[in-house]
This record gives C-alpha cells, structure tokens and sequence, in this order.
C-alpha cells in the first residue's frame, strides 16, 4: 500500500501527438481514485503510464517513495485489470489467479492457500477449476480481480473494467469491487468513461479532456462545483444546463430572471443550472415550453425551451405536469458562471454575496 | 369428416421431400470418391500378385494370394546391394524425415513469428517480408547451392543434411505470425505485469494458445515432409538412408537393365506402407485442422 506521486507527467507519441499534457496530482495511501473523460482524453494512456505498459515522455512517477518511471511492470507492485479481462483461455481459474504468484516463485502451499482466499472472497470456490470460456462475463471479471487481490499489490489499476458489462451487472459489480477495495484499503486508480461509475465509486474524482486535467476534488465537489462547462457538462446524467446569459451593472440576466451579483463583469456569460435546481413555480420568472416528458419512475426529467435555449428539468414524481407552457424558478445558491468562449468558472465564490438576503428566496 | 378431424389433431410432421438434386450431388461426390479410390485399388490389387503375372497381364481384376509374402519381402528383406534397405529401415527414415521436417519447421516459424510481431525490431516488417519472399524459390530453384553447402558441410548421408536445409519455412513464419497478431495486446500486457518474461510468455501463454494452429501446421508440414523426393534423391547415397519414396523407385528401376522382372508386388506394398502414415496423421488431427484454420480460440 502506498501513495502514487505524478509530477509533471507526459506522455507524446512518437507521431507528435501529445496524448498527456504535463499532470501533476497525488493519490493518497489507500485512496480511490477515479480517471473520468470522454474517449481519447488520455485516461487511458495515464493509466497504462502508470503500469508501466506506456513509457512516460517526460516527468516522475512514484509509486510509494521510489520513482519507478524505468520500472518493468512486474517490478512496479502492482495489479491491474482490463476492459476484455485478458485471461489465459487455456488456464483453468485457478491457474488464471496464480499466474503471478508463480511467477514470482511463490511457494505452492502459499499460492495455494491465497488463491483459495481469494475465490472464497469473490465467490469463485466452485469454478476454480473450469476454464474462462465456461464463465459469464461477470465471473470472468471476478476472476481479473481475483488475480489482482492474490498478489497484494501496493496499487490496484482497473481500465473500464465494467464497460463490457450488461447495465444491471455492472450496477452490482460497482458495489462489489468499491467494497471490496475498502476492505483491502489498497490505493486504487480505476479509469472510466462512465460518470455515474465515477461519482459512485471515487473517493476523488480527476476529470480529464483533450490530454488535459480539467478538475480533482471529490464526486460532491465536481457536480457541485465543476470548474468548467466541460466538466458540468460531462458530469451529472442529466448534465447541466448550459445558457447564454447576459451580465449588466451587476444584474445577471437569462430569459425573465434578474439576479443581482457583487461582481463589475460585463458582457455575455454562460450560466450554468442544475436540472434538479430549476422548481416549478407559477409565479417564476421563466417561461418554458414543454416539449418532452420523460419518465423515469422515481422522477421525470422535461425537456422545452426558455427563450429559445434548451434546457432540461429534474421533477419529482408528485408533481404534474403536461405539455405546453410552464413557469419556473431556481435555486440561485446552486448557480455557476462559466466565460462564454473559454468555458472555465468565473464567479468562484464571491459571486452571490451581495444577494446573500436573497440566497434563501427563490427568485 | 372423421379423418378430417383426425388429421387436423394429430400435429403433421411434414416428411423429407426427396430431392433429385441431393441425389446427383450424391452420385457426383460418389464417382469422385472411386476414381480418387481406384489407384489404391490397383496398388492393392499388384501387391497381391505375383510380378509375372503382373508383367504378362497388367493389373486384373482379381487379387492374388502373394500379399503376405510380397509383404514379408518389402519390410524386411533388402533390396540393394548393402542390405540395409529394408522397407522397415526406409520407413524409419520416412518417418524420421517427416517428423523432423515438420517439428523444425513449426519451432522455427513459431520463433520466427514471435520475433517478429512481439519485438521491437528496427526491420521487423523487412525481414517479414524478406522470409516472405523465400516463397518465390523453392528447393528446386536453390538446389545446387544447397547441396554444395551440405555436401561442404560433410552432412551428406546424414539425418541433418537430410532435414535441417528444408526446415526454414516461409508458410509456418506467415501463418503464425497471422495468429499471433490477433492474440489479443491485453494478454500480453497482463502477462507483463503478472511477471512472465519474453520466454515465459511464449512458453506459458502463446504455445498453448497455438494448439490448434501448430496441429494443422504439423499435418501439413509432416505430408510435405514425407512426400520429399528431389531432396533425398540427391543427399542420400547410402542405402540406410533411404525414404520409402527415395526406395520404392530404386526397386521398379530394374526394368532399365533388362535382365529382370520389376518387383511390382513389392514396390506396390511399399506404396501403400506409405500412403498409411499421412493418411493416419490427417484422420487423427482432423478436427485440430479445420479449427486451427479457421476457427480462432481466443
């Protein structure tokens, strides 16, 4: 168990391509840490950096208090497992989890004893000895972890490994590996493009983009306080809304809502809006048009428009509603502020001070 | 009416219509198969004969009652003049021919392969390629320097000379490396980190995962091998060395002289000897043959 250290780390392809801009960030001991963004956004390339499958262009990687840039894989202590699970086809399950062991010339009583630890853990016992073709995909991936978790590795590396999971499958084999890594306390990256899997699973989020970080914090801190409309965009299902607002002499104006703000910007701004924030309110400043209802069961999510802008509301089940017109109010303390062109925040903080009497209003 | 009724409760299980098509398809595949069966006939039919019989009439439509001895003649009793040509003695060297021939070239392609797709080679493709091209000259076209390196080598009359020319092979390299490029990468990148090395790796994981593929290599391989004859020809000189191929010529090549009657009986019952073994080898792998080619077990 250990902490992982990135300082300036690059990655760029031998064509040119810069697949990592320099990223520096800390895992801590025993820390869950998940790799979120679109694909190509060089999570993937991060991750494999860190097993060592990729060499790392530029920059240090430590793994505990040694760098380990020119370390084999074999050499880094660590496990990983992989999107298509890559087990041995010709090994029984058993053989598949004690691979590594053996390798590393383990004893055979010791090997054997872990591995039957390992299938007691994740239910393997009464498959150990059939081979990976006989097994349904989530056994299979049971099996990748088990070969993982034998090896008492100082850090667990998962790439998509649910991506080849039915929905309801991966729902219950989320729990189960986020329990399971608890139980270990391993310090665990874990490489999705899922950002539901993301905010479950994370103790602390790093959302990439185009090679880029966009943010670290933890899953309340992204969706509360994305640090830009990529990432309020990309987390949250569904995302935020995203409209082109107006900022004049210290009113920030959309549609019918006017909102004083402690701030001397001018200009077209992005205002960002939870779906779950906006409430129907017949005496609301907004005036949208309903055009879709979508129902969910445990909520409804409509889809209209405000002032010809798309935007998408998050509705308990008690409330009713129909197609057509309907008005609406918000949250304001959940509001942010993106620049129209660049995307990044803009109202950190200060932004509703003044308003602070207000704060507790609907406006 | 009542059969009426009958007819409609009891479900009609609609019969095979026949089809004359599936009748010529049958009878196609039927003369196809007797005209394939009648060489074998006729060798069955001479080795069963006495050779002046055969020399006077041709071949009969009888079979005779010299099999046995015919039989007895061709394994154990020699030909030549050193008496080491026994048709036991050139099917043990059929054999060794055959077996060796086919293992070389698996090892080799296999080797070969591996370096090629798993390695970081500066010239990979090239040398690929380069093997590649060795398709376009066979033994036949290479065969005078081939054989004066053996001979240089003071490998004629020997068991290396007679397999270690042939066995760098351009199709075991291209089939393999065609298998080993669609292992998937994650298999060796979790081999990587599971602690096996390059040799590990091919050992553990890429020669069982091959199976199939070095099955359906080894038939074909093995036919080749036991079907060589220009090769022998010219490396062996000693009559221990023969193959059967090599041998069963030398014994019908008395009619040249003149002064004797060919052994047809026996040349016959050393052709059928050698048609047995490849025949064995591909009933026995068949299934291993169809999946090696086309079937990929991943």
């Amino acid at each position: 168990m250990a902490q992982v250290t990135l300082d300036s780390v690059r990655k760029i392809y031998p064509n040119g391509v810069e697949a990592v801009t320099p990223a520096s960030f800390q895992i801590k001991d025993g820390e869950f840490v998940v790799l979120v963004g679109p694909s190509g956004c060089g999570k993937s390339t991060l991750l494999r950096m860190i097993a060592g499958l990729e060499d790392i262009t530029e920059g240090a990687l430590s793994i505990g208090d040694n760098v380990v840039n020119t370390l084999d894989p074999a050499d880094r202590d660590i496990a990983m497992v992989f999107q298509n699970y890559a087990l041995y086809p010709h090994m029984t399950v058993r053989k598949n989890i004690a691979y590594g062991l053996k390798n590393r010339k383990t004893p055979k009583d010791v090997i054997a004893q872990k591995v039957d630890e390992a299938a007691k853990m994740l239910n393997l016992t009464e498959y150990l000895d059939r081979k990976p073709a006989q097994l349904s995909g989530g056994q299979r991936q049971r099996v990748a972890m088990g070969r993982a978790i034998v090896r008492d590795p100082a850090l667990f590396l998962f790439d998509e490994p649910l991506s080849n999971l039915d929905a309801k499958l991966r729902n219950q084999m989320r729990i189960e590996i986020k329990a399971l890594q608890r139980r270990l306390g391993v310090t665990s990256i874990y490489v999705t493009h899922d950002q539901v899997e993301a905010m479950t699973m994370a103790d602390r989020i790093i959302v990439l983009n185009g090679g880029r970080i966009e943010q670290i914090g933890t899953p309340s801190d992204i969706y509360h306080n994305p640090a830009s409309t990529f990432v309020a965009s990309f987390m949250g299902a569904p995302p935020m809304n995203l409209v082109a607002a107006e900022m004049q002499d210290g009113i920030l104006s959309f549609a019918g809502l006017e909102l004083p703000l402690a701030s001397s910007m001018r200009g077209p701004v992005t205002l960002g809006l939870r779906p779950e924030d906006l409430i129907i309110d017949s005496h609301g400043p907004l005036a949208m048009e309903v055009e879709l209802i979508e129902e969910l069961g445990a909520h409804r999510l409509l889809h209209g428009q405000v002032n010809g802008q798309r935007l998408t509301v998050h509705l308990a089940k008690e409330e009713q509603v129909a197609l057509g017109p309907l008005h609406l109010s918000c949250r304001v303390q959940n509001l942010c502020l993106f620049h129209p062109e660049t995307g990044a925040r803009m109202d950190g903080g200060f932004a509703f001070n003044l308003a602070q009497d207000r704060m507790e209003e609907r406006v | 009416m009542a059969d009426i009724s009958l007819s409609t409760a009891t479900p009609v299980i609609p019969r095979r219509r026949f089809l004359w098509s599936t009748l010529v398809d049958h009878a196609v595949l039927i003369t196809g198969a007797l005209i394939m069966f009648f060489p074998l006939l006729v060798m069955l039919q001479t080795a069963s004969t006495p050779d002046i019989e055969t020399m006077k009439y041709g071949p009969g439509l009888y079979f005779g009652d010299q099999l046995d001895d015919n039989f007895r003649k061709a394994m154990f009793e020699a030909s030549g003049f050193s008496g080491a040509n026994t048709g036991l003695s050139m099917f043990k060297n059929s054999l060794i021919l055959g077996l060796g021939f086919a293992i070389g070239k698996i090892v080799i392609g296999m080797m070969a392969a591996y370096a090629i797709v798993y390695f970081r080679l500066r010239f990979a493709t090239f040398a690929f390629w380069l093997i590649f091209t060795t398709l376009l000259l066979p033994l036949e076209v290479r065969i005078l320097p081939s054989y004066e390196i053996t001979q240089k080598l003071g490998l004629l009359n020997t068991y290396t000379g007679l397999i270690v020319p042939l066995i760098a092979s351009a199709t075991a390299t291209f089939f393999f490396r065609q298998f080993f490029r669609s292992v998937p990468e994650e298999l060796v990148e979790a081999a990587r980190i599971d602690g096996a090395g390059p040799v590990k790796f091919f050992i553990d994981i890429l020669v069982p995962l091959s199976q199939t593929m070095i099955a359906a290599m080894f038939i074909i391989m093995f036919v080749y091998g036991w079907n060589q004859y220009l090769w022998p020809t010219m490396i062996t000189t000693d009559e221990g060395m023969y193959t059967l191929v090599r041998g069963i010529k030398r014994i019908v090549q008395v009619l040249q002289g003149g002064n004797e009657i060919p052994e047809y009986g026996r040349a016959n019952v050393l052709a059928i000897i050698a048609v047995l073994p490849p025949v064995a080898i591909v009933i026995f792998f068949q299934s291993w043959f169809v999946k090696g080619l086309t079937e990929s077990d991943k």
